[in-house]
């Protein structure tokens, strides 16, 4: 006699095609939720979806805003992917933009009268810096004390928030801007350079996509990538291999604080000319998503930075033609981590249908 | 400082603590049966806008409540779901109920940002969240529903073993735990600053997990530990109104940096923080395993 209810049965190996198809079922997923939710409130699903999904990026300016969205948000990611894959869970990203948005900033606002090859080089390395020795400080206050760096690595994005907040509207404020928090702008050699004129995609999508081969080679080829791969699948594996666990944490750390410092850098230099508060709208929160939607593979998170980016794009869409508030792409986001999560039990297990002995 | 401004100082401490001891007990009965729950800001805002918006629609404090609790029960019904049944990762799926939270909460609230209500006096709520702290406490130590749900976090196979449904356990653990953040969320919004604005829990949540682990997962510490944070909190405001010159965002920092240190001095104690912590933290369970 067959049972009728499947029994769950743990796979031996997780399965590969299912941890390729799963980000895809996500996605599906919630197109379909936001489908019922469009529906819902009372607008025509397919015309809801169009006008989320395609109509952003119909035209050139389209295209350009959707990279210019998916820029920071791989390079966040493939940094995180650093912390991920040897399960430290950095969830700071956001502080360690900003505080690479501040050193590298600050450098452009010191020599905004200035113009020179080596400014946009210096201010991206200073932002490097920054991101670094911010995401540092969680990965210390866990090697040295113990300390849970989740807790730490968020907080640390509340005091680097208000440090900016500081900044722009003290020491740092645009003597000519009235009552404006904002500071001055950069010259124009500390800007990312365009790419088309008349489109604000720029210079920065190269750096990114250089990070990512970047970390593609260090993840494959080196032993550093060997080393946080065995250190992430079975840390006692990696201790008794004599690994040296402080270094990985600080390394991956660095790497992540250091491209998400690069990101902000690479945001207040290219689209936004100089420094205020929001210079960031969440992408640090939203690359955590990007990250494991792409499965932390550098491939993968090309593509969900562009499907990730494309909820930001279809939010502000939605809010200009339908009227709903562009929060409604954090609903998204949120969604497609769930599903994502949820459908990855297709990966470690099955549904078997067994006969009753 | 005169008794009257000293009392006036006691009670700002009280109402701004009581969210914080809310959500840090209801996240410390869903770690205690083995489930760390990330979602906490995310309930938070959603149990905070859900009343609000009940209040404004309906009037009532009574319904206002009870519809953001079933915010909270949703939420982390929701979440749950996913890592009772899917034995998705606990970490990865809390912070998605974070972000879900954050743009679930800023979407229905929108047009209700500025809406002004007529606030609720905290003062029944503070008294409340003693109480809590007592019942949970005696609930775990002294009734034999508590010890099983200590063992279910200690160690989820023996807990089977010994016939008791860990999945069932853990399911009510999770759903009272997300009750509370939604009730945190809602004095909030209802009584401690009677509006609503986007994220406006300032991080709350994460303060209040960071509240746990400082209690080494005991209820009665709990208490301390808010109250040394809210004076902390209360206290730089004071020195603020008191002409100390420095620029407002240093002292906006203090929270946060407390949280750290606190962290910091806690779990250096590498031992303590094994001993204490539930066993089965964050391990999903599986009958098949």
């Amino acid at each position: 006699m067959i049972n009728f209810l499947p029994s769950v049965v743990s796979r031996s190996q997780s399965s590969k095609l299912m941890s390729l198809f799963v980000p895809i079922i996500a996605v599906i997923l919630t197109l379909m939720t936001g489908s019922i939710i469009f529906s819902l409130m009372g607008f025509n699903p397919i015309f809801a979806l169009h006008t989320f999904f395609i109509s952003p990026i119909s035209s050139a300016y389209g295209i350009s805003e959707l990279l210019v969205k998916a820029t920071p948000l791989a390079l966040i990611a493939i940094g995180l992917a650093f912390c991920f894959k040897n399960n430290l869970y950095n969830i700071g990203a956001e502080g360690q933009l900003t505080m690479g948005a501040i050193f590298g900033g600050g450098v452009g606002i010191f020599f905004h009268d200035t113009n020179g090859f080596w400014l946009l080089p210096l201010m991206i390395i200073a932002g490097a810096i920054g991101g670094a020795l911010w995401g540092l400080i969680p990965a210390l206050l866990k090697t040295k004390f113990n300390t849970n760096e989740i807790l730490t690595s968020l907080m640390l994005v509340y005091v680097a928030l208000l440090i900016l907040d500081y900044l722009v509207v003290g020491p740092w404020k645009d003597p000519q801007g009235y009552s404006f928090p904002k500071t001055r702008s950069f010259s124009d050699s500390g800007r990312m350079p365009l790419l088309f004129s008349g489109l604000r995609i720029h210079f920065g999508l190269f750096i990114t996509l250089f990070l990512i081969f970047f970390s593609w080679f260090i993840f494959t080829k080196t032993i550093f990538g060997f080393q946080l791969k065995v250190s992430g699948f079975s840390p006692s594996a990696a201790r008794y291999a004599g690994f040296n666990q402080n270094r990985l944490v600080y390394l991956a750390f660095a790497i992540c604080g250091s491209f998400a410092g690069i990101a902000g850098l690479a945001e207040v230099s290219g689209p936004i000319g100089l420094l205020y508060r929001d210079i960031s709208p969440n992408y640090g929160f939203t690359a955590i998503i990007v990250a494991f939607l792409g499965r932390l593979h550098p491939i993968g998170i090309i593509f969900a930075s562009l499907v990730i980016a494309l909820t930001y794009l279809g939010a502000e869409d939605a809010q200009l033609f339908m009227q709903i508030p562009a929060a409604v792409g954090f609903v998204f986001q949120g969604l497609v981590l769930f599903y994502l999560l949820g459908a990855d039990f297709l990966v470690n297990y099955k549904l078997e249908f067994r006969k009753n002995k | 400082m005169n008794l009257e401004s000293l009392i006036g100082v006691i009670q700002i401490v009280l109402i701004a603590t009581t969210p914080l001891v809310f959500a840090s007990i209801g996240e410390l009965v869903t770690e205690k049966s083995g489930v760390l729950n990330l979602g906490v800001e995310g309930m938070m805002l959603v149990g905070a806008v859900t009343a609000f918006v009940t209040l404004v629609i309906t009037g009532s404090y009574f319904l206002a409540f009870i519809f953001s609790i079933l915010s909270g029960i949703f939420m982390s019904g929701l979440f749950a779901f996913l890592v009772l049944i899917l034995m998705s990762n606990q970490v990865a799926t809390g912070l998605a109920l974070t972000i879900f939270g954050i743009g679930l909460s800023s979407m229905i609230g929108k047009e209700y940002i500025g809406t002004p209500i007529d606030g609720l006096t905290p003062w029944y709520f503070v008294i409340f969240s003693f109480i809590i702290i007592f019942l949970i406490s005696y609930f775990f130590y002294k009734t034999k529903h508590g010890l099983i749900l200590r063992a279910v976090g200690e160690s989820h196979t023996s807990a089977h073993a010994l016939g008791y449904n860990v999945i069932k356990i853990r399911l009510y653990s999770i759903l009272f735990g997300g009750s509370m953040c939604a009730l945190a969320g809602s004095y909030m919004s209802i009584c401690y600053a009677p509006m609503w604005q986007e994220g406006m829990t300032a991080g709350r949540g994460w303060i209040a997990l960071a509240l746990v682990v400082f209690s080494t997962w005991k209820p009665s510490r709990i208490l301390l530990g808010a109250y040394i944070f809210g004076g902390v909190t209360i206290l730089q405001m004071n020195l603020q109104a008191f002409g100390l010159r420095l620029p407002a965002q240093f002292f906006n920092m203090a929270p946060y940096i407390a949280t750290m240190l606190v962290l910091v001095i806690i779990s250096s104690n590498k031992l303590r923080i094994k001993l204490s912590a539930p066993a089965s933290l964050t391990i999903p369970f599986h009958k098949g395993n």
